[in-house]
């Protein structure tokens, strides 16, 4: 590409991002622990950026910070949108940091508990104050009707979020995606699986559409 | 607030506290007072019973503050069990005990989580088990 090319195309990147891009929308993926919301994360970014956002582990809350990739912008059926992904730590109301025990040294299961805490109480300021959309993480094989879900969809719901439910785990023998649509009909629920890719055009085909 | 329980103080009653709060009581409180109130008597191994309830911003700052206040052998969190929103102004147990019809019917049952275990939920049942441990 010659120099006077190069830079027609990089004025012209410029430009369009000042007259017609708008700002990114910030998307929080929400759920609770161990549901796939880190597996997710990973899948979308790395299918549209080539990267990855964080660590994957069976162990709960692996995922302790907020991790944010930006500008990852995504196309399906001629919508296009670019979102911010918020992967966010698995929302609970109690951290026993005995439940880690079993998997590391009592230091690092404390050390992982008050990481854990830390990271929900910024995830929930942060659905109060900074997110534009919420993708809501299930994992389809579990019961989707607890406590936690029911006030987290609440809270979503009061802030008047467009919100998408992604029952994950489909390729496991026990999931059951009617479950999760019986217990939150009044939202769209997209089925998948984030581990082994299943269904990822209808995940991002809902995203254009929802946050777009 | 009444005196918390413990099986080793032969001056405090042997048993679990709880706290039955009005709607009406919830009212006359700020959102922090609430949570706060709420906090505290769980902190003190008590179970509370909202009888209205806490709005969604309430119940997203409950989590978020319960966060902070979790600590290694000495608070790790709440259960919280709630009945579904009723448009049935006067269903709820308390409402009736209480007589007040205007009652949202929102009951909501919190307890410190080393101590509470849920056996069951329906939409018009919360079984729990309450230990004293």
């Amino acid at each position: 590409m010659g120099l006077f090319t190069e830079l027609k195309t990089s004025i012209s990147r410029v430009t369009d991002r000042l007259f017609t891009d708008e700002e990114p929308k910030r998307i929080g993926i929400y759920g609770p622990p161990n549901a796939g919301k880190t597996t997710l994360a990973n899948r979308i970014a790395r299918d549209w950026t080539g990267d990855a956002i964080g660590a994957e582990s069976h162990i709960p809350h692996e995922t302790r910070r907020a991790r944010r990739k930006e500008d990852v912008q995504i196309e399906r059926e001629g919508k296009s949108v670019t979102i911010d992904i918020v992967d966010t730590p698995g929302v609970t109301t109690k951290v026993d940091y005995e439940e880690f025990t079993d998997e590391m040294e009592e230091d690092d299961a404390i050390r992982r508990s008050r990481e854990a805490t830390e990271g929900v109480a910024e995830a929930m300021h942060w659905l109060r104050e900074d997110v534009d959309g919420v993708i809501y993480v299930l994992d389809s094989a579990e019961d989707p009707i607890t406590q936690v879900n029911t006030m987290l969809i609440g809270i979503i719901e009061s802030r008047d979020l467009p919100v998408l439910i992604f029952a994950n785990k489909i390729d496991l023998e026990d999931s059951s995606v009617k479950r999760i649509e019986d217990a939150f009909p009044q939202h769209k629920t997209v089925p998948l699986s984030a581990k082994e890719g299943e269904n990822m055009d209808e995940v991002y085909e809902k995203i254009a559409e929802y946050f777009g | 607030m009444p005196h918390a329980t413990n099986a080793d103080d032969p001056d405090t009653p042997d048993g679990v506290q709880i706290d039955l709060i009005s709607g009406e009581r919830m009212d006359s409180l700020a959102s922090m007072e609430k949570i706060r109130m709420i906090l505290d008597g769980v902190h003190e191994g008590n179970i509370v019973i909202l009888e209205e309830g806490l709005s969604p911003d309430e119940e997203s700052k409950l989590i978020e503050v319960t966060m902070s206040e979790i600590s290694p052998d000495e608070f790790n969190g709440i259960e919280i069990e709630t009945y579904p929103k009723s448009s049935t102004r006067d269903s709820s147990l308390l409402g009736r005990i209480m007589g007040n019809n205007e009652s949202a019917a929102k009951l909501t049952v919190i307890g410190p989580a080393n101590q509470i275990e849920t056996l069951h939920k329906d939409e018009t049942l919360i079984s729990a088990l309450v230990s004293r441990d």
